[in-house]
């Protein structure tokens, strides 16, 4: 297809959203993530049946503690798409992309004397 | 079970806010049925206070640890090596657990990281009801198996009362009236005369009377 996307973006291979931690996301930001999207596939297509409903309430989970310890949940989200996406996938990850540069690097990652 | 809920990420924060490095103890008992102080929730708590100070530019280091049961002294020494060189202790276990921790570590300061709310069992996956008033009487027998105590919101033992329609309690339209239940569960095992029977006042001295309760079987105390 070859599509275009930023090349910024680490995909994580996963067996299913739904084995998807609130410890993994968590974990992402401590360890310098500005961003994290979880592409789960189709609701209502899942092999298991029901990972990307439950991986989806995750990841609203996570986003709430985000943004109760002031880090902001924006940085986080979750999308529905099939493996026959390839352009949808992209697109996601332009969306994505762009929403973080718009929230700038992630605060975690600021050394003393950093300045926003 | 115990059941408990996880009291606000900066509640638990600002009660540690001038500590730098913290235990964090979550209990394999009840609360890790519930689903508020077990493995995943002490380690989902601890890096959570972590990105929050690490915002502040106040890193603070934390540490792990799940005990079997931190209402058992014994487990609660499996502690002692976690607990010598950290400001502070949150436990995630019930008001039990909590002060277990602090009196066996009394020169550190311990806090709780969950509110106890009631005695209870499952309904679904992620919902518990109250089942239990811990009235140190039980009357279950005489009322088909269905606790008035609790689950009456009078707590009434000769009901149902006027509030009583249609099924559910004034209280609320969801709320079922638990001597509705009573009585059609004494009907269907045709027992509804054990409802007729004569029954003293309650011994209300089993229960919240004279301080914190003990009980005590001998023959399985160690000499």
């Amino acid at each position: 297809m070859r599509l275009q996307y930023a090349s910024t973006v680490r995909i994580i291979e996963m067996p299913c959203t739904g084995t998807i931690d609130h410890r993994v996301l968590l974990k992402t930001f401590e360890d310098g993530a500005d961003g994290v999207f979880v592409a789960g596939c189709m609701e209502g297509d899942c092999h298991f049946l029901k990972g990307n409903i439950r991986a989806k309430k995750r990841v609203n989970m996570v986003k709430n503690i985000l943004e109760e310890i002031g880090f902001g949940g924006d940085r986080l989200d979750f999308f529905n798409l099939s493996a026959a996406q390839g352009q949808r996938f992209a697109e996601i990850v332009t969306e994505m992309t762009d929403r973080i540069r718009e929230l700038g690097p992630t605060p975690l990652n600021q050394k003393e004397g950093d300045t926003a | 079970m115990i059941i408990a809920q996880q009291k606000s990420i900066q509640d638990i924060a600002s009660m540690i806010e001038d500590c730098n490095k913290v235990l964090l103890v979550g209990c394999a008992g009840c609360v890790t049925v519930c689903l508020a102080g077990g493995e995943k929730e002490t380690e989902v708590l601890a890096a959570s206070l972590r990105i929050k100070r690490r915002l502040e530019n106040k890193p603070l280091e934390t540490v792990t640890f799940v005990a079997t049961r931190q209402c058992d002294p014994e487990y609660i020494e499996t502690l002692e090596s976690y607990v010598k060189d950290v400001d502070a202790v949150i436990s995630l276990a019930c008001g039990v657990g909590v002060q277990y921790v602090a009196e066996r570590f009394s020169d550190k300061w311990v806090v709780p990281a969950l509110n106890t709310n009631f005695i209870g069992g499952s309904l679904n996956h992620g919902e518990w009801e109250e089942r239990c008033g811990l009235c140190g009487d039980c009357v279950l027998h005489r009322t088909g198996g269905i606790c008035p105590i609790i689950r009456c919101s009078k707590s009434i033992l000769n009901g149902p009362c006027g509030g009583s329609q249609y099924g559910k309690c004034e209280i609320s339209k969801d709320m079922d009236c638990a001597w509705q239940l009573i009585y059609d569960r004494m009907k269907a095992l045709g027992k509804l005369d054990k409802l007729m029977e004569y029954q003293p006042p309650k011994d209300w001295s089993k229960s919240r009377d004279g301080g914190p309760r003990r009980a005590v079987r001998e023959d399985v105390m160690i000499d």
